[in-house]
């Protein structure tokens, strides 16, 4: 089980949510993947997108000006 | 239940083109499939080299608020057309190329970017996608 980072640092609209289902068709069950960024809605719709594929939201933490999301692949994507 | 997104990608504006991707993006990262349906104007923007060339919808100015969205969206780190659609293909996204308006506008299959493009059709191809989506616009 390994750990992916993704910087969406500073990436706008839809970039993010992108980035994060990428990662989520990449990743193998089990693996976690946190990003980390600045852009303020897809600190929303993340956890949004992450429940609509079924996988596991684990938390949503602010540090500072950003956020960090960390989701467990629990399901193949 | 995953779900599906259909759209018409009618107009060949440069800001319409970019809401289709931003959606059909979105729609993909929420884990649902997504056709583009690309006819008349549209379908400019699968032309070789065609993909950023279409003009602003309002605000054009013979091509200089063109320039100053561009810049503007480069400013506020919005991805680029292309790499939009190479993040649409690599997420999975159908791009359906219409038929009749490469018979009405005289365009052939060399000059378009068959390398994006999933299916050539007609209505009834548009149709099929539609029934089965969850979403359906028409920009």
């Amino acid at each position: 089980m390994a750990q992916i980072d993704l910087d969406c640092r500073h990436q706008n609209c839809p970039v993010p949510l992108v980035q994060v289902r990428k990662a989520l068709k990449k990743a193998a069950i089990g693996d976690i993947i946190e990003v980390v960024g600045t852009h303020s809605a897809s600190k929303k719709e993340i956890p949004m997108a992450v429940e609509a594929q079924g996988q596991e939201l684990l938390d949503v933490k602010d540090q500072g000006q950003e956020w960090v999301i960390r989701i467990k692949k629990v399901k193949e994507a | 239940m995953a779900g599906k997104t259909t759209i018409v990608v009618h107009s060949g504006d440069m800001d319409k083109v970019i809401s289709a991707f931003i959606i059909g993006n979105g729609s993909l990262s929420m884990g649902m499939e997504v056709s583009l349906y690309f006819t008349f104007w549209g379908l400019n923007r699968l032309k070789k080299g065609g993909l950023d060339k279409g003009p602003l919808s309002k605000m054009n100015m013979l091509g200089l608020g063109r320039r100053m969205i561009k810049g503007r969206m480069a400013k506020a780190n919005v991805a680029t057309l292309e790499t939009m659609v190479k993040d649409f293909k690599e997420l999975g996204g159908k791009i359906i190329a219409c038929e009749m308006t490469m018979e009405v506008m005289g365009i052939t299959k060399e000059q378009l970017r068959t390398d994006w493009i999933d299916e050539f059709g007609a209505v009834g191809t548009y149709i099929n996608e539609a029934r089965k989506s969850d979403i359906t616009l028409f920009v």
